[in-house]
């Protein structure tokens, strides 16, 4: 049943008054699986409908299959594998990954755990004699910002740079022509423009130079799949940075914010350290970083829930939807750190489910581990707090904190 | 009383017997414990020692990786259960329902699950099959057996069958720098699961990590030594092979020469059951009391025209333990049918094999995604213009994609393109080198007129 | 500890590889190796790998060493 329907549903949920709360609408959009718009585009917002589309090979990720091509930041730059098909996307994340994990790198996010530890308590050692820290700007930003930097090989001290550029490219991800003004999507392509630029500069002192970090590994390996062209691995790097820090930092804050509202989950995370584990893909499950996969392509016609998905259409995939989704988790609006099966969709799943992923998991489990374990008293100054514009990636810009109450 | 009250009682404090202690078996019996069955739980097995997995025998413990001791199945629950190890069932008796010893005691039973499972089929000639230095993979035995002669360093291995088993021991040689040859009967390796296609695949990737690939011979005779020691290979074109150990994968046997008089539909078949696990009568009656679940049970399936299949998955058996379970502690409103699609993997050579559906029902196949050259693809199998099986080489990321073709009986071949389709996409014959499903002797003779008198007999089974 | 993956399920994601690489191994770029017994010392490593697959093929044990059976004399 293809259904023109919930006009303005999408819209209020992109509206930025939804974004501390977007989940009683998410409620609503789930009457319609399969949503179509006005203007010919798909939204899916059911787990069953999301899960059989994230492993259908007739999605495409490619923004040159959709019939009306949108604006897009990108312009004529070498995507990243995030925004590939098979099998180019597969050659790329495969040479990326055999310096970031399995089978070619595997003990090196498990090897992370002391040095991460160690970034996490010299941050907390900070917040000592203050009554009110910032969890966003004090210690979930920078504690993934360091690590990802260090990961790379971009120079720390270079933070107030990229970073400026980072934010104006993630509020243009989410860019609407009916709604924004064009002066967001200008400043989002002259962000990536500066960034690549950058980027290309510290790739270049590289060439010849062997060395630890992933730039240098990409810049000189000649793996089975051959060597990236620096244009790639320029792609790849930016993703890398971008997703690399965003999405933890969300997660990690929305974890406290989450532990903040559940004090009695809170204790328990204090007296059962190992609750961490399964807590997190709670988290991951009932808060989760990216909200939203905005565009997806129908390579071909696509059906789904009875729905056929014409052939160039733009599919919108609503994950945090599907991981409230009552027809697959019970009582899917309550955080059960205990919960089984959780299958959640905060990373995604099939061919592109989240790259740093596992990195993201160890960051958050000591954070919130450390967090709960040194603050004193801890509790929320303004509940909600103040939220980053981004419907897609979503969490708090800041999250004001007292503690010694 | 009512049923209902049957029921209940039954589930209160009645007496079920698991034979057959392994996965199945295993499964079946936590599955009862949470349906709620409070009564008396008694596990027979002919091993022993507790439950173990079988499929990293011929994989981690090979390489020598993990002790071939060390696959012992972590438990779900508790099930609270008496364990009688050691002793075959050697008899089942429905008329005073209860099951037989090889020891002779005789353990009875309100209901009863069977879940015997597959040994591995021996060599044919058993002088040779007892000479120093030649294996079969089943037990835990037999592969810390085997792992021991690797080990030792062999100048060469024989392994004879090149279906899943042999092709994952030739790769763990191969991993292992022990020099290898494989004896198959077939054109190619995997070819009698997966077709020519696959089976050319295969050949390649086998040669490719420098197996001695020797297909469409038959190996004739193992020569022994004057100490009763391996040595050699004869096979049926003449030449010989020098090898220190020969592994014998030539598929397995189901264990159900014990059933012989029960009066059930068991043979090398199997158990002929419905989709609710419950066995048949040979006359093809369905029992109440009597169950069967994992690779020696075999269910209709209606996606597969209601043809009786059986299946040596490991997900088929834990899939069937949990509807056999609790179909013998529900009434019949609330029994479930096993309707899941096969599901079935291997790993050889560094590639990740998997199946969904059945390959050998098909009779065309074509390569829907990736590149063949490259061993990372999926290929789909039609029959009749309907997808019924996939299979992917390092693509397994898609599958469920395939898997709902199949259970949607969508049409073959797959008219809608995907961006990686290779540009010569073309089905070709699955061409499968035997009879296949339906091949299995069905032995059976049936007597009587009047339709009160018509019955089955069963008929002298031979086992090579 | 006792683990068992049920690699029918499986696709290859490479989480556990991750998270608890001396338990869980890569074999290729999908195949995955487990050890079915790894040591106890690496409890918290194979518990965040088992929570982190995606399909949540990992079972562990949750007995821990109970229940172990009674095994009868063959005659």
């Amino acid at each position: 049943m293809t259904t023109t329907e919930t006009p303005g549903m999408l819209r209020r949920i992109l509206d930025y008054s939804s974004r501390a709360d977007p989940y009683p609408l998410y409620a609503e959009l789930r009457r319609t699986p399969v949503a179509r718009q006005e203007d010919g585009s798909y939204v899916v917002s059911t787990y069953r409908e999301l899960t059989e589309l994230l492993h259908d090979p007739h999605l495409s990720s490619d923004v040159r299959h959709l019939s009306r091509p949108m604006p897009s930041a990108e312009g004529g730059d070498t995507p990243a594998f995030i925004n590939m098909d098979p099998p180019e996307h597969d050659r790329l994340r495969r040479m990326a990954m055999r310096h970031f994990g399995p089978p070619h790198t595997p003990g090196l996010v498990a090897g992370m755990e002391g040095d991460l530890t160690a970034v996490v308590g010299g941050l907390i050692d900070d917040f000592a004699g203050r009554d009110q820290i910032d969890i966003v700007d004090d210690f979930a930003y920078p504690f993934p910002v360091t690590v990802i930097c260090h990961l790379l090989g971009v120079p720390r001290d270079d933070e107030p740079r990229f970073h400026v550029w980072v934010d104006d490219i993630v509020n243009s991800i989410d860019y609407d022509p009916r709604t924004d003004p064009k002066e967001k999507l200008d400043k989002g392509v002259r962000a990536r423009q500066d960034l690549r630029q950058y980027l290309g500069g510290l790739l270049e002192q590289r060439h010849g130079r062997p060395g630890d970090d992933l730039l240098a590994r990409l810049a000189n390996d000649d793996g089975p799949d051959g060597r990236m062209t620096d244009e790639e691995i320029i792609s790849t790097a930016n993703l890398l940075l971008i997703a690399g820090h965003e999405t933890t930092v969300n997660l990690i804050t929305n974890g406290m914010l989450t532990l903040l509202r559940h004090p009695q989950v809170l204790q328990r995370l204090r007296d059962e350290p190992g609750l961490v584990v399964p807590l997190v893909e709670e988290l991951l499950r009932y808060e989760p970083p990216v909200h939203i996969i905005p565009w997806r392509a129908a390579y071909s016609d696509i059906t789904v829930a009875d729905t056929v998905i014409p052939k160039g259409s733009q599919i919108m995939l609503m994950l945090a939807s599907g991981s409230r989704d009552p027809n697959r988790f019970h009582d899917p609006d309550s955080f059960a750190p205990d919960r089984r099966d959780n299958q959640h969709l905060g990373f995604g799943s099939g061919i592109h489910l989240c790259f740093g992923g596992p990195l993201a998991r160890l960051e958050t489990q000591i954070a919130l581990t450390e967090l709960v374990q040194r603050l004193d008293r801890p509790g929320l100054v303004a509940d909600p707090p103040p939220y980053r514009r981004s419907p897609v990636l979503r969490g708090p810009i800041h999250l004001p904190v007292e503690q010694n109450r | 009383m009512t049923s209902a009250e049957n029921l209940r009682a039954f589930k209160r404090d009645g007496r079920i017997v698991v034979v057959g202690a392994s996965l199945a078996g295993l499964r079946a019996a936590e599955a009862l414990r949470d349906e709620g069955f409070t009564g008396s739980l008694t596990m027979i097995g002919d091993e022993l020692g507790e439950p173990y997995d079988r499929p990293p025998l011929s994989k981690q413990v090979l390489t020598g990786w993990v002790p071939a001791d060390g696959t012992t199945l972590p438990r779900r629950r508790d099930i609270n259960a008496e364990w009688l190890l050691g002793v075959p069932a050697s008899g089942l008796d429905l008329a005073n329902n209860h099951v037989r010893l090889a020891d002779g005691r005789e353990i009875p039973f309100d209901r009863v699950l069977i879940s015997t499972g597959v040994r591995a089929r021996p060599w044919f000639v058993e002088s040779e099959a007892a000479l120093d230095g030649v294996f079969v993979v089943r037990t835990r035995e037999h592969a810390e057996g085997l792992q021991r002669a690797l080990a030792a360093g062999p100048s060469r291995v024989l392994v004879i069958g090149a279906g899943f088993t042999g092709s994952e021991i030739a790769s763990i040689c191969r991993e292992r720098d022990i020099p290898v040859t494989v004896a198959e009967l077939a054109p190619a390796p995997l070819v009698g699961a997966l077709g020519a296609m696959i089976g050319e695949v295969a050949s390649d990737m086998q040669r490719a990590h420098g197996v001695d690939l020797r297909c469409g011979v038959k190996v004739t005779r193992l020569e022994g030594d004057t100490q009763g020691r391996l040595r050699r290979a004869h096979f049926d074109d003449g030449t010989t092979i020098d090898a220190d150990v020969a592994v014998v994968a030539l598929g397995g046997i189901r264990n159900t020469e014990w059933l012989r008089g029960s009066g059930l539909a068991a043979g090398v078949w199997g158990i002929a059951c419905d989709t609710g696990c419950r066995a048949l009568t040979l006359d093809g009656l369905v029992t109440d009391d009597v169950f069967a679940a994992g690779d020696v049970a075999r269910c209709p399936n209606p996606i597969y025209e209601y043809r009786l299949i059986s299946l040596e998955h490991w997900a088929n058996a834990v899939e069937q333990a949990e509807v056999a379970a609790h179909n013998m502690v529900s009434g019949q409103a609330d029994r479930w049918p096993h309707l899941s699609i096969p599901l079935f993997w291997s790993i050889q050579f560094g590639v990740n094999i998997k199946s969904v559906g059945v390959p050998t029902f098909a009779d065309e196949v074509v390569v829907t995604q990736g590149s063949v050259p490259d061993h990372r693809f999926v290929a789909a199998y039609g029959y009749r213009g309907r997808v019924t099986a996939a299979v992917s080489f390092n693509n397994a990321k898609w599958l469920d994609h395939y898997r709902k073709l199949i259970e949607s009986a969508a049409p073959f071949p797959p008219p809608c393109p995907t961006p990686d389709q290779p540009v010569d996409m073309k089905p070709v014959p699955v061409d499968f080198p035997g009879p296949v499903l339906l091949a299995q002797g069905a032995t059976v003779v049936v007597t009587g007129h009047d339709p009160g008198e018509r019955r089955v007999t069963a008929a002298e089974q031979h086992h090579r | 500890m006792k683990v068992v993956v049920d690699l029918s399920r499986c696709q290859g994601y490479a989480q556990c590889a991750f998270l608890a690489p001396d338990a869980f191994r890569m074999h290729g770029e999908e195949a995955l190796m487990y050890d079915p017994n790894p040591d106890d010392v690496r409890r918290e490593q194979v518990l965040r790998a088992a929570a982190a697959c995606p399909v949540q093929a990992i079972l562990v044990d949750q007995l821990e060493g109970q229940d172990v059976p009674v095994e009868a004399s063959p005659s």
